[in-house]
Parts: C-alpha cells; structure tokens; sequence
C-alpha cells in the first residue's frame, strides 16, 4: 500500500489538474488528474470513489479506475449522462478541478487470497472494478483463478477494449467478453453477461464474486453465481445512490439501514439481500 | 450400429441429457445424427421448417435475425454443451430466426419428426425431454427480456 495519506478535510475540494483527457468511447472519457501546487496526493483503495467537482456546474461521485499501486497516477473514467458530466466531458489538459476523496468501502482484495475470482461486470462497471483487477494481477501468484466477466452494449462500446484483449492473450487468466447485439463483423459471444458464468470453470465452494454494473445486470448475475453454488456471502456488488457529503451526514444516499457512501458502495451481498429486491428503495 | 452406439455415448456426455434414464437416452438416440458445419455455413433459416433440433458438441452457433433493409443482427451465441432450435416442440413447426456456424461447429442433430412420434407412443419419454426443454426456453426468454432492457444504453437515448 502506498505510504501517502488520506486527505485531510472530506468536504473540502482539493484542486487537481488535469494531465490528460481522453476519449474511451463516444460516451466515455478518462481523466488522468494531479494535485494542483499546494494540495497533496493521496493513497486509496480498489474500489473507492472521489467527488469531482467542476467548478459552477457540480460535484458527482466517481470512482477512481487507475492503479491503486500508483496513487499519483490518479485516474478517473466517467460517463456523460448529466449535467455535470457532460460538462466534465469538455475538459481539457491544464483545467483545474476540485476533488474530494477518497471515499467508501473497498473491494476485499487482500481476504480474497487462496480463492478463485470472478469479476463480473457491464458498461462503465468496469471503471470501478479495474483497480482490483490490476491488483489481482500485481499479485497473480496469491490467487486461484482469475475470471473477468465482460457485457457491452455492442462491440464498439466495449470499454478499455485494449487492455482487456491484453489480459485475454495472459495465460494465466481467463476473459470473456458478452455483447447485447452484433453484426457479422463480431465473432465473439452475444447475449447477457449473467449466461457468461455457467460457462465459467471455478470451485464454487472456494471463490469470491465481484461484480459491477447496471442493477438489473446485477441482480441476474447474482441469481446466476447462486445457481453455479456461490453463496451470497462470497459476492461483493458496488451499489450506486445519488450523493451529496459523502461522509454519512446528510443521508441523500441512504439504502436502507445503509448509506452508500460511507457503509458501500462495496456491500457484502448477504447484507443487503433483502433490500437489494425492494423495488424504490 | 457403431454409429448409434457413438452418438449414444454423445448424448450421454451432453449436459443436456445429464442424468437421462439409459432406456430413454437410446430411444432418443434412434433420432438422432452427426453434424460438421463450416465458419459462415447456414445450420437453418428463418421460416424453415423447424423438423430438426441441436446440440452443441463443439463450437459456435449464431442466433440472428433479419430486419429488411438492415444487416442481419446476432442476437445470441449457443456454445459446446448449450442446444438450440425449439420451434420444433410446438405448431406451426417453423424456425423464427436464423442459425449461422460462426466457427468449425459440431453438432448432434435431433429429428424431431422422429422424435414427435415418439413422444406420442412413450408419454413417459416425452415428459422427460419436455422437462429438459422448458427450463432452457424459460433461461432464453428471461436472457431475451434482459437484452430488450437495453440496460448499458445511455439515459440520454431513453435506455
Ligand atoms: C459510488 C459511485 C461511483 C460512481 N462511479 C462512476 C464512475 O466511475 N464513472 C461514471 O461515469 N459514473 C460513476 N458513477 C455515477 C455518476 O456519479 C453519475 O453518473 C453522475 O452523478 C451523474 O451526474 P450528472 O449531473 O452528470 O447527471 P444528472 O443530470 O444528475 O442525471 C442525468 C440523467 O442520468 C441519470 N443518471 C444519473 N446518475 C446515473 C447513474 N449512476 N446511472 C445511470 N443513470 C444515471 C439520471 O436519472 C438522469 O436521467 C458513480 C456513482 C456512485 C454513487
Ligand atoms: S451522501 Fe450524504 S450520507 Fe451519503
């Protein structure tokens, strides 16, 4: 873990910079940011989130989808949907931010040591869960097998599309990319990611789920890992809720008995099982 | 007879028939073939007549539709130990989609001629093939329901 520490004040905004802004897909956009001269960089763990703030507009939540090995390599990859996003989707190399972080509750990394892994995640849910990946990968030799399960929307929307060819051509773990339709031209599989996983080879009994991505995709991907003999509490989801303080106070991300922010938005499935089902929660 | 024998011994292996009564397994055997398909090679068309159903022994399937003025859209991916075609179960006994080898395919095919006829006289056979392809059709309606959703497309596009 990196020796840098935490910020300091959580509902102060930080000024960051942007090194480098680039275009992941027509939607879709990473942000490589650095402390601005007087704020610090900060250590922080697969999984967690910031709130990036731009300046008039808004602060919206954002999980950070660098290396966590390189906490000074701070990168965010965030999709225009809003408001505030699509204002953040205009910036460019030398704009200033602010940035409060990190926040919320990681993967579990470290106690999944001697387990099988399966990640299973769709669309931008693969921002949030790159950080683990790269540590799983970073300490290949502690774990079973790695099985990254991908779903996009059509083959040109399939996000850090290099990377995971990269990881597909390792010998030492296995990706499998789903889309929702495709033309001629795409010789991969089609259909949801949730049928990805009885193809899967794991030790049900021994093996950790992660998964991220549009609740519905969630849901069945849940129902999909029971089935396979994964119980619920070896299968660790990322919920989103609208945000505000990010720090427990103000209660605008509560589910449940929870608030996102500070109990997630990494939740232990059995922990929220029951809320999980509840439609308008 | 070697050839029944074989494909007595695929089916067993195929996790479609997984724990199907010996006695069954080789009436159903008396239906069923080999087949080899090529990359790109046509296994049905839409509006066929739907007298054959698949198993998967090795290989990819694409499930596509056809919309007139477009491009032919896959819709979904059958692989080793998954089956596909169902139209065979029930009238009018028509394909509704296309299923194109997307690689080297190898797959047993099932008459379902034969096999209708012989549901008919072994009630207690038909029971048990009908009880394996429920499930599957009830997994591919849920997946199809799931696909409409569009649950990556952008609020933006209303998905
Ligand atoms: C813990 C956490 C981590 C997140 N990590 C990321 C990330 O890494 N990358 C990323 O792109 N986004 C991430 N999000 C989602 C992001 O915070 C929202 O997309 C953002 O707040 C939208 O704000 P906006 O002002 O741009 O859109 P708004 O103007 O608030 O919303 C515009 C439209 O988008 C819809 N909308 C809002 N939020 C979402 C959402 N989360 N999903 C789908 N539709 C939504 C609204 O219903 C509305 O229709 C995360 C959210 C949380 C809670
Ligand atoms: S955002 Fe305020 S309590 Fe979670």
């Amino acid at each position: 873990m990196s020796p840098l520490p935490a910020l300091n004040d959580p509902m102060l905004p930080r000024p960051f910079r942007i090194e480098r802004a680039w275009r992941e897909l027509s939607d879709t956009f990473s942000l490589y940011l650095v402390p601005q001269k007087g704020a610090k960089g900060f250590a922080y763990r697969p999984g967690q989130f910031n709130m990036l703030y731009q300046f008039g507009v808004g602060e919206v939540p954002i999980s950070i989808s660098g290396d966590a090995a390189e906490p000074l390599k701070l990168v965010h990859t965030i999709r225009a949907v809003g408001t505030v996003t699509d204002a953040m989707a205009g910036l460019k190399r030398g704009d200033v931010i602010g940035l409060r972080g990190p926040f919320g509750t990681p993967w579990p990394v470290e106690k999944m040591a001697g387990q099988d892994v399966v990640i299973i995640t769709g669309g931008i849910g693969l921002a949030p869960l790159r950080p683990a990946i790269y540590h799983l990968l970073a300490n290949r030799e502690k774990y079973g097998k790695i099985i990254i399960l991908y779903g996009a929307r059509t083959p040109n929307d399939i996000l850090y599309r290099r990377e995971l060819e990269k990881w597909r051509g390792r010998f030492d773990i296995s990706v499998e990319v789903s889309v929702d339709r495709a033309g001629h031209d795409w010789a991969g599989n089609v259909g949801v990611v949730p049928n990805l996983i009885s193809r899967a080879v794991f030790d049900p009994l021994h093996t950790t789920a992660l998964i991220c991505g549009p609740e519905i995709m969630m849901h069945y991907s849940v129902k999909a890992l029971n089935t396979a003999g994964i119980r619920d509490k070896r299968i660790f989801v990322s919920m989103e809720r609208n945000m505000k303080c990010a720090t427990g106070f103000c209660g605008h991300c509560q589910y449940g008995p929870h608030f996102v922010c500070k109990d997630g938005p990494v939740f232990r499935f059995d922990k929220i099982r029951k809320i999980f089902s509840v439609r308008e929660i | 007879m070697v050839k029944i024998k074989g494909l007595d011994r695929m089916l067993r292996e195929h996790p479609f028939f997984e724990g199907m009564g010996a006695d069954v397994q080789g009436i159903v055997a008396g239906c069923a073939s080999n087949a080899r398909y090529e990359a790109d090679q046509i296994i049905h068309h839409e509006g066929d007549k739907a007298d054959r159903f698949y198993l998967v022994r090795s290989g990819v399937v694409s499930i596509e539709m056809h919309v007139p003025g477009r491009k032919p859209v896959i819709m979904d991916t059958v692989h080793d130990g998954e089956v596909f075609g169902w139209s065979w179960i029930t009238p009018p006994y028509r394909n509704s989609y296309d299923a194109r080898a997307v690689q080297l395919t190898r797959l047993v095919v099932l008459d379902a001629k034969c096999l209708r006829k012989k549901m008919k006289k072994d009630c207690a056979m038909g029971y048990e093939l009908l009880r394996r392809f429920i499930p599957v059709m009830a997994h591919r309606l849920t997946s199809s329901r799931l696909q409409m959703l569009d649950v990556y497309g952008s609020p933006k596009r209303g998905g």
